[in-house]
């Protein structure tokens, strides 16, 4: 049976390391994790890797590091900061991936609260930036770097080098072998094996506490539900501190034995992602829209012939591709058009966007527009969605094959169960629910309720075929004063569908009417402008064009139509827009880390803006304080135009 | 800082240079300690690219000397220049715009090469063996500079901050003793502007490479230089540490101007 074997590795594998060693001795020259350096793909198999992770769990050990102690890894993507989530592990500790981007000031509240006495990081940026903010964690005793450029002269006696530390890590497991091997063997499946953040959309973050078992228990099943074996490629890009890779990079890899495959920078995915051609391979849908939106700008300065091959074909993709994807009947005619856009363009732009080997790609995290989705579907990608929080594994629902409904999130995962309460919220329960929030037994309390339920905050709803709908929040949906129900987020989506609609902000709660804040997107307006002849100095300037204006009031209106068919939603088109004189940024504590919208700090930040929009106003001037990413604050002011939008009757007459 | 100033490794003493009847450059002397950072600061017109040229054997002065590691010499000439670890970057950047990053910066390594032409062409033994310890060199340039992702990329298609950072890098990839940077944040956004200084610093730093610039950004100069010397109208005004100059009542002339 499969199920009780994960790639050779016996069942008896029930935390990270076991799985780790059970895979060095079952394929232990096969590659296990590979990064670009210097230009070339470096690997390590599965025995290295081993030998790796063992030397710095001594080495941690020297360092003082012990049973239940938390661990903060910082850094972007790198072989050795997955070792260290591993090595941690393997001592009973809890790794704490952190996120990287996060400035000096945001970090002070998770090595507070998870109580870090040690932290590994990965450069020169992120010690200064702990360096910045020690005196205010006094718990932390030891920071470990793993690159050591430029950290020549930090003469700090608690600051470490990761090379002496597994040096010396290697030298004490091979005169001691057993002492690491009892350390493992200590370990208990139902163990905390890692704790990540959530991002705090509302209020402080809350450590979420998952053990071995219940992310053994989502890979499992994950695992078995696409079929993903040890034969597996995947870029791991996106931040370790998000439950996605954590899942996906981390806990899949181990217990199949798939490759992990580190990008050379973060500017480099793109090129990288060619070279591995990933089997799997999973991206938030601002990550397919970025590809999209520099496809879609290419094309545009692409020779004519091209461009009428591209959107003949693409037209014919958009006709029938999804339908081939899924195994439904397509005419001959359309199947013969198909193989041959698959020959000119399909499969030339499924190599540029480095997805021909692709067997399974997953989008999470935000809603992705059907136009988007249905365009990757159609080009033979095999796109599909997944459902789920840091709470659950990122691991609730899953789009099975052939049975893709664009606007669902697919059917409940093996494992779990769904319930919908009364009120219309998701509740979820599962082997891969959360053990608690770290410290917070009010939290842990309510968010899972007396039948073991975990209340994910999220409206939704099951279809007739049992796939799961989600509408919005739970706790944003509110109410006009007219009485019709105000999704926001569901509106926002809409809006940002658009390509050169980057963020959005839509506000109608206890008002009679829906007006919205709006972000343009820099590629795809700033490319639009450069074809008119448009000139603009930046962000700011841009924005407050008055073609870009009518560009996206076009777009606003459209939605505004769309709105307009379903009698649900009629009620709350947008009445008012204006364009942000800057773009909202996590930096400035608008967004979340993972770009979620804090729509009540924004409500607070702008809310002369929100009283112009309400006030009729034709215009509203605004200064801003920004962030720079080094800590250093400017101001943007700007007058910005209020736009009244046309909206259209509900289609169908509501019972009157 | 753990990093040693050592001896004056280029002393350039009463050097004159003229075009006909411009006198760029009027009897200047000044040297340069090994592993410092020396700034040339001046209006424009001031003389300071011309004094770069002077260093690197573009130029040959009418008068004067130039001492480089205890040789005395009448004049520099360019490949004696290069020969002897002496690298430099341009005002305005004159880099191979149709190739990509990568080969500009193997250009970088050419007097490196040993083997001939018809080895390269057939790429074989030696000839192999060099090449991979040259794009060795090449890419722990480019990482050090952080510039992977445009490593394939035309240097005719990069904007301007990014070409300037190539700039440096082919010179890095020479592994100078003596950098001669030509303004090299001209044209740059205050971001653009901190890497460079960092990136320069960090030469400085890891390398011990000694760094002569000319720079009209003054925050820039007076933050990362160890001595700064300054020319008007082809002559040395002032010379020293960036607070002496500071403090230097023709160089507030110079700059600033004086009420009459």
């Amino acid at each position: 049976m499969t199920a009780s074997m994960s790639g050779g590795v016996p069942d008896s594998a029930d935390t990270f390391p076991r799985l780790l060693l059970g895979h060095a001795r079952a394929r232990g020259a096969r590659p296990a994790i590979r990064e670009k350096d210097l230009g070339i793909w470096q690997s390590w198999t599965w025995a290295e890797a081993a030998r790796e992770v063992r030397g710095m769990a001594c080495g941690l050990a020297e360092l003082g590091f012990k049973r239940g102690d938390r661990l903060a890894i910082i850094g972007d993507n790198r072989p050795r900061l997955y070792w260290a989530m591993c090595a941690a592990q393997m001592l009973g500790g809890i790794p704490v991936p952190m996120y990287q981007d996060a400035v000096a000031q945001e970090m002070i509240f998770v090595l507070q609260d998870a109580g870090i006495h040690i932290a590994i990081v990965e450069d020169q940026e992120q010690v200064d930036k702990l360096l910045e903010v020690k005196d205010q964690c006094p718990g932390l005793q030891h920071i470990i770097y793993d690159e050591p450029r430029g950290l020549r002269h930090y003469t700090q006696p608690f600051l470490h080098g990761l090379d002496e530390v597994l040096a010396a890590g290697k030298i004490h497991d091979q005169n001691h072998e057993d002492f690491l091997d009892e350390q493992i063997a200590q370990g208990r499946p139902e163990d905390v094996a890692i704790m990540l953040y959530t991002s705090g959309t509302t209020g402080k973050p809350k450590g979420v506490c998952q053990t071995h078992a219940a992310l053994i228990a989502a890979a499992q099943g994950g695992c078995g539900f696409d079929k993903l074996d040890a034969d597996e490629e995947i870029l791991s890009y996106l931040p370790m501190a998000w439950v996605g890779d954590n899942l996906f990079s981390y806990a899949q890899a181990l217990y199949a034995g798939f490759t992990v495959n580190c990008p050379e920078s973060g500017d480099t995915v793109m090129t990288d992602l060619r070279e591995i051609g990933p089997t799997y391979y999973f991206a938030p849908p601002r990550v397919f829209e970025n590809l999209l939106t520099q496809v879609m700008i290419r094309m545009e300065d692409a020779g004519t012939i091209k461009r009428g091959l591209f959107h003949y074909f693409m037209a014919v993709a958009k006709r029938c591709g999804a339908d081939i994807l899924d195994g439904k009947p397509v005419n001959g005619k359309d199947r013969v058009l198909y193989a041959l856009g698959n020959l000119l363009v399909y499969a030339p732009l499924r190599n540029v966007l480095g997805m021909s080997r692709i067997r399974v790609a997953y989008t999470a995290g935000a809603a992705i527009g059907p136009d988007l989705f249905r365009f990757y579907r159609s080009i033979g990608i095999n796109l599909k969605q997944l459902y789920g929080q840091t709470e659950t594994c990122a691991y609730v629902c899953l789009q099975p094959d052939h049975q893709i409904k664009f606007d669902s999130v697919g059917l409940p995962a093996p494992g779990v169960e769904i319930k919908i309460a009364d009120n219309g919220e998701i509740l979820v329960k599962g082997p891969m629910l959360l053990k608690e929030y770290y410290q917070r037994p009010d939290a842990t309390a309510e968010s899972i309720n007396a039948e073991g339920y975990f209340m994910t905050g999220d409206a939704g709803f099951l279809d007739a075929d049992g796939h799961l709908k989600i509408i919005d929040r739970a706790k944003d949906v509110g109410k006009l004063n007219g009485g019709a129900m105000f999704a926001p987020n569901y509106i926002e989506n809409k809006l940002k569908f658009f390509s050169y609609i980057k963020e959005a902000v839509a506000f109608g709660n206890g008002r009679d009417e829906v007006c919205a804040f709006l972000n343009i997107d820099m590629g795809a307006v700033g490319n639009w402008a450069e074809r008119r002849g448009i000139a603009y100095a930046g962000y700011t300037d841009l924005a407050g064009k008055p073609e870009v204006y009518q560009l996206i009031e076009e777009c606003v209106s459209q939605v505004n139509a769309e709105l307009a068919k379903d009698a649900m939603v009629a009620d709350t088109q947008i009445h008012r827009f204006l364009i942000l004189h800057k773009e909202l940024d996590p930096d400035d504590d608008e967004l979340t880390r993972t770009r979620k919208v804090r729509r009540g700090f924004i409500g607070e930040k702008y809310a002369v803006l929100i009283d112009a929009l309400y006030g009729g106003k034709a215009s509203q001037f605004i200064e801003t304080e920004v962030k720079f990413e080094d800590g250093r604050k400017g101001k943007v002011a700007a007058d910005l135009e209020i736009r009244n939008v046309r909206t259209f009757p509900t289609v169908q007459g509501r019972a009157a | 800082m753990a990093r040693q100033i050592g001896e004056v490794i280029l002393d350039l003493k009463g050097i004159s240079l003229s075009f006909g009847g411009v006198k760029a450059l009027t009897d200047i002397s000044f040297d340069v300690r090994e592993h410092e950072v020396r700034a040339i600061i001046g209006p424009n017109g001031a003389g300071k690219s011309s004094m770069l040229n002077v260093i690197n054997g573009v130029y040959h002065p009418q008068q004067g000397e130039i001492i480089f590691r205890g040789h005395h010499l009448r004049d520099m000439n360019t490949h004696a220049a290069a020969a002897a670890g002496i690298a430099r970057t341009f005002q305005n950047i004159a880099l191979f715009k149709g190739m990509s990053v990568l080969d500009n910066l193997m250009t970088g390594r050419n007097l490196k090469m040993k083997t001939n032409f018809l080895q390269q062409a057939l790429w074989w033994g030696p000839a192999r063996r060099e090449e991979l310890a040259n794009r060795l060199k090449v890419e722990e340039v480019i990482d050090f500079l952080e510039i992977e992702h445009i490593r394939k990329t035309p240097v005719g298609r990069l904007p301007y901050g990014l070409q300037k950072r190539v700039e440096l890098g082919r010179a890095l990839a020479a592994e100078p003793a003596i950098l001669l940077l030509d303004e090299p944040m001209a044209g740059m956004n205050v971001e653009e502007k901190q890497d460079m200084c960092r990136f320069i610093l960090d030469v400085n730093d890891q390398f011990g490479t000694t760094i002569v610039l000319i720079e009209h950004d003054m925050g820039v100069v007076m933050d990362i230089s160890d001595r700064v010397v300054v020319l008007d109208y082809g002559k040395k005004i002032g010379d020293g540490t960036p607070d002496e100059v500071r403090q230097n009542p023709e160089v507030i002339e110079a700059y600033l101007g004086t009420q009459h």
